[in-house]
């Protein structure tokens, strides 16, 4: 079981186990944590899940795909050129055990 | 200000992606008024588009993903009634009387429907083992099957099922398809691309069979064993996934009296003949200033955009206005014509640019604007590679643009086209010239 965290721009905290296979996007919509809404259903196509992913967990994620490039290009919050990525391309196992992300602002 | 207050009560039939959005978005505009949800199937609201595609993959029973969390209806202050159906609607009275004998009075009434999948007429359709693809009810059946057998036969060449053909292939299944038309997903692409996903589905190990619909279903104890087409080939199956199309779901709108062709008819501000009743989604026939005619489409990017249009205009026709008075003017389209309303902004009718994706395979499709015969079309990139767009011209002027495995040539043409940025077929053909940051400058006008 992997564990997720979210930070709240409010500075509320949702913390979440996942089981492998989850991504961040689809743990936090299961689970209702405000601010990620999927609406492409885990495609890289909207960037509704976008997350900020905290510095000490950003090895051992995955390269940024060419889909996933161009939806951070539209995000509603400002891109973090080292942070910036969308949940549903992050996933438990495969990706990280442990991770801890910020939800952005304009999301929130 | 506004202290007229109504008993309001929002009524939204359907719990899709567009009854949803729309819930979603009257809250988040600040409605405090009732809203009630109704919806046909007993499931928490949930997402369709991956239940022909990452839920069909071999492995443990999926995890049908939510549209809200289950906290929403609470969090947002709906009234959800799941499991129930509307049976009548009187547009005097203004209620909806539900199958549970319920009666709700509504001061709009927001039709969200959907549309149902067209069933077979052929002998044999009745049979076990023959499957639709609409519900999370059918994407449990189709997922349980998909273990137990070796060879699937697919009716129709459509996005629902050529994305399940490359499903079943990923899962080393035997699939066959049959198509009536000469080409797959013609309705939507260009013959071009058409032709790239006939040969790409090919390389993956789909028998595409153009040219051949289906004339009946053999049996054997109930259950289906092959499929046979208007060509007289026997094609052996132990499951057929049907995907031939839908139909919108507009019969209670027409008991109801109000205007329906192909799809219930709507103006700019999503609002039926009926100025109580909006209509939206894949049940809805708007005036799409993308197609220069009405149309219905069936999308999610429709579903959520005319949900997040037809809140904004149902809010912007409170205040002020008395109830019943209906005066017939179509808020969207005369705009000069407004009196000074109590919301300030114009909301001018709807007109975001339709955008569709279908994942098959390995192969991603993305459509920017409408597709239309005729048009002049010119490649860009590498079909061979994969990885190439096809940008469609009527007049000189760009209306759409397919895009395989390059969303960025994708996410440039729904900038270019949402901005009416011109743009030449010989910039379109040209790998040097710098489409993104020509899509991202802002237009010479306002």
């Amino acid at each position: 079981m992997a564990n997720i965290t979210y930070h709240h721009a409010k500075g509320n905290v949702d913390s979440l186990d996942a089981e492998p296979g989850m991504t961040v996007m689809m743990a936090a919509v299961i689970h209702g944590v405000d601010g990620i809404i999927g609406e492409c259903g885990g495609q890289a196509i909207c960037a509704t899940c976008h997350v900020y992913v905290r510095d000490e967990y950003l090895d051992g994620l995955p390269a940024i795909s060419g889909a996933e490039e161009e939806m951070l290009e539209t995000t509603v919050s400002p891109r973090n050129p080292a942070r910036s990525r969308l949940g549903c391309q992050l996933t438990a196992g495969d990706h990280f055990n442990t991770i801890e992300v910020d939800i952005p602002d304009e999301q929130d | 200000m506004n202290a007229i207050t109504t008993p309001d009560n929002v009524v939204v039939v359907g719990n899709g992606q567009a009854g949803i959005q729309l819930v979603d978005s009257l809250r988040k505009e600040g409605y405090t008024g009732a809203i009630t949800l109704i919806g046909e199937e007993t499931h928490h609201p949930y997402q369709r588009p991956p239940l022909s595609k990452d839920y069909l993959a071999a492995g443990k029973d999926p995890v049908p993903l939510p549209l809200r969390p289950e906290k929403f209806f609470t969090t947002h202050d709906v009234d959800a009634r799941l499991g129930v159906r509307v049976t009548s609607i009187d547009r005097t009275a203004r209620t909806a009387t539900l199958d549970d004998g319920t009666t709700l009075a509504y001061s709009t009434l927001v039709l969200a429907t959907g549309a149902a999948n067209r069933e077979l007429a052929v002998p044999g359709a009745d049979l076990a083992g023959i499957h639709g693809l609409r519900t999370l009810t059918d994407a449990q059946a189709l997922h349980a099957r998909l273990d137990t057998v070796r060879s699937v036969v697919v009716i129709g060449a459509g996005f629902i099922g050529l994305e399940f053909a490359a499903a079943a292939r990923a899962r080393g299944l035997d699939v066959t398809v049959l198509e009536y038309a000469d080409r797959p997903m013609g309705r939507a692409l260009t013959p071009v691309m058409s032709g790239f996903f006939a040969d790409a589905h090919g390389r993956l190990g789909v028998t595409l069979r153009l040219g051949e619909g289906i004339a009946s279903f053999d049996g054997d104890n109930g259950h289906v064993t092959a499929a046979v087409s208007t060509t007289g080939h026997r094609y052996p199956t132990d499951l057929v996934l049907v995907g031939v199309g839908v139909t919108p779901r507009t019969e209670l709108a027409a008991a109801a009296g109000l205007d329906v062709d192909n799809g219930i008819v709507v103006d700019g501000s999503l609002r039926t003949s009926d100025p109580n009743i909006y209509a939206l989604g894949d049940c809805a026939s708007f005036p799409n200033t993308h197609a220069g005619t009405r149309t219905r489409l069936e999308s999610v990017q429709n579903a959520t955009d005319q949900a997040r249009h037809a809140a904004a205009a149902i809010l912007a026709s409170r205040p002020g206005k008395e109830p019943g008075s209906g005066t017939g003017v179509e808020s969207g389209s005369m705009p000069g014509s407004e009196p000074a309303g109590g919301t300030g902004a114009e909301l001018g009718g709807y007109a975001d640019l339709p955008w569709f994706w279908s994942n098959q395979g390995p192969l991603r499709l993305q459509i920017a604007g409408l597709v239309a015969p005729g048009d002049q079309t010119v490649l860009r990139g590498n079909p061979a590679e994969e990885k190439f767009s096809v940008f469609c011209f009527r007049n000189g002027t760009l209306t759409a643009v397919e895009s395989v495995n390059q969303p960025a040539d994708h996410m440039a043409a729904r900038r270019l086209l949402a901005a009416g940025l011109p743009l030449t077929p010989e910039q379109a053909a040209d790998p040097d010239f710098d489409l993104k940051a020509y899509s991202k400058q802002q237009p010479a006008t306002v």
